[in-house]
């Protein structure tokens, strides 16, 4: 290999792994930062001429760290704090893996806002750029500027702490995390779908990092179990196919595999999520799909969760399971709770069921409710091709 | 890292919220390094000097119905342990505690 894919190859390879240690040595995220780049930089010079190092990690970190030195004497950082960032200790394999783990819960800690939780994310272990994080959230590159630069000063001047938190935080910073991941993954469901790409990754680093958390595997085995469709999921010009509709056979086998390998079995609720996905995956076709364990699934899930959004899938199910009318009665239930008010999914299901117990008058309303809550343009072609077709 | 914990209550609330447990095990475990409790908004005072004039009201106007009500000052290794600590205060049950970092330096220096 030469020289430039060597420096190319690293960047993709180890550039997560350099940083997190150099932020952990310097305690500085712009420093390690800047310093981070230098050393790419270094290497793009030195490596033809010298060769490519035996460790190109160790030699990343070493050119960084001391690029950190060099600028903080320069700066003249107190004599004491040089002396700990000279002698910190070259990092073994596992300290890197605790640097980028360190890295990440950093990146998601409760004390930013979402909206800089993803960003930083994106940016510092994704290695995203500004512009193209601004980008697929749709705002100005100034704006997403800004919003890493405060997270991070924020992390520096709050005294947020750069580290894996301890047994008794660890399941409510995970979810925070698992959270940030599934926000991201989203984003590229609806759309945007270098996202959901980049989610999946990060998902992957994740369950490498930490290959005993069971919620873990858990959101990876969802995300892969929905992302198979992606292909599947519209058609030609852009519509919705709707999963009983679409030609399974576009979806990726080798992500459904993956995912298959992920599930645990356990009741927790994103591995509860993925069981369901992969009931689907496993229906050669949609009159195969097994909606009595669905039903039981959703079941299990709400009550866990006791998420209204959940009652509603729930009640889906239980429509294909024992009949639209079963479906109804949860449905309207759960309309006169009031809990999903706004939202178009509620009427847009009860139109569906509607539709299907030949209620058409019923029906039109619902999805006309549905199209004037629906908020985004695919969505409401969808439903008004539903409501026209009736 | 010093914090300066601002302790918010609605003023009806505030008999609720007996802070002697918490600063004792809080000073025993060295990261209050001392705090008190304030007088309520209608004894306050407000000060401004305008074009030379010195202004002087009757308290602040108070918006919202919960008021400071008191405040520490945390000495603790970073955000979470402050976090941990303020989590143990009484009224974190019903109020809202709010930790400021201590802008450490001097004014000029930042």
């Amino acid at each position: 290999m030469n020289a430039p894919d060597a420096v190319a190859r690293a960047f993709r390879a180890e550039r997560l792994r350099v940083l997190a240690t150099v932020i952990r040595l310097t305690g500085d995220w712009e420093l390690a930062e800047e310093c981070v780049q230098d050393a790419f930089e270094a290497a793009l010079l030195r490596w033809p001429a010298d060769g490519v190092p035996r460790r190109p990690g160790a030699w990343l970190t070493t050119t960084a760290r001391n690029r950190a030195l060099d600028r903080l004497r320069r700066a003249n950082v107190e004599a004491a704090k040089l002396q700990e960032l000279a002698e910190a200790p070259d990092a073994g394999d596992d300290e890197w893996t605790d640097d980028r783990l360190r890295l990440i819960f950093t990146c998601c800690h409760p004390a930013l806002t979402l909206d800089a939780r993803v960003a930083l994310t994106l940016q510092t272990v994704g290695g995203l750029t500004t512009e193209e994080i601004a980008r697929a959230f749709l705002t100005s590159t100034a704006t997403m500027a800004q919003r890493v630069v405060r997270a991070k000063r924020k992390i520096r001047e709050a005294g947020i702490p750069y580290r894996v938190p301890p047994a008794d935080l660890l399941p409510e910073r995970l979810t925070g995390v698992l959270g940030v991941l599934y926000l991201l993954f989203n984003e590229g469901y609806s759309g945007r779908r270098e996202l959901a790409g980049e989610a999946i990754r990060l998902g992957r680093l994740l369950a490498r990092l930490m290959p005993t958390e069971t919620e873990v595997r858990g959101l990876l085995a969802l995300m892969l179990l929905q992302h198979d469709r992606a292909a599947a999921r519209t058609d030609r010009n852009g519509d919705l196919v709707p999963l009983d509709e679409q030609d399974r056979s576009r979806w990726d086998r080798t992500l459904i595999d993956e995912g298959r390998g992920l599930l645990t079995g356990t009741p927790t609720p994103y591995q509860l999520q993925a069981a369901i996905a992969a009931c689907h995956a496993a229906a050669a076709t949609a009159a195969d799909t097994d909606w009595p364990r669905i039903a039981c699934l959703y079941e299990q899930l709400a009550g866990l969760t006791g998420s209204p959004v959940v009652q509603l899938n729930r009640a889906v199910a239980v429509a294909m399971a024992e009949g639209p009318q079963a479906g109804l009665r949860l449905v309207d239930a759960l309309a006169a709770s009031g809990r999903l008010r706004g939202y178009h999914l509620l009427p847009a299901t009860r139109a569906d069921l509607l539709r299907r117990l030949d209620r058409r008058a019923e029906a039109a309303t619902a999805y006309e409710q549905a199209i004037a809550l629906a908020p985004t343009e695919v969505e409401r072609r969808f439903l008004r091709h539903r409501h026209d077709e009736l | 890292m010093r914090y300066v914990m601002l302790v918010c209550v609605a003023e009806d609330e505030e008999r609720n919220a007996d802070p002697t447990a918490w600063v004792e095990e809080m000073q025993r475990r060295g990261v209050r390094q001392s705090g008190d409790r304030l007088r309520p908004i209608r004894d306050s005072t407000t000060v401004r000097v305008r074009n030379g004039e010195v202004l002087v009201a009757d308290g602040p106007f108070a918006e919202t119905k919960e008021q400071i009500a008191g405040f520490d000052i945390l000495d603790c290794t970073d955000l979470d342990e402050a976090i941990e600590v303020a989590a143990r205060h009484p009224a974190a049950q019903f109020g809202t505690l709010e930790l400021r970092p201590i802008w450490e330096g001097r004014f000029w220096e930042t």
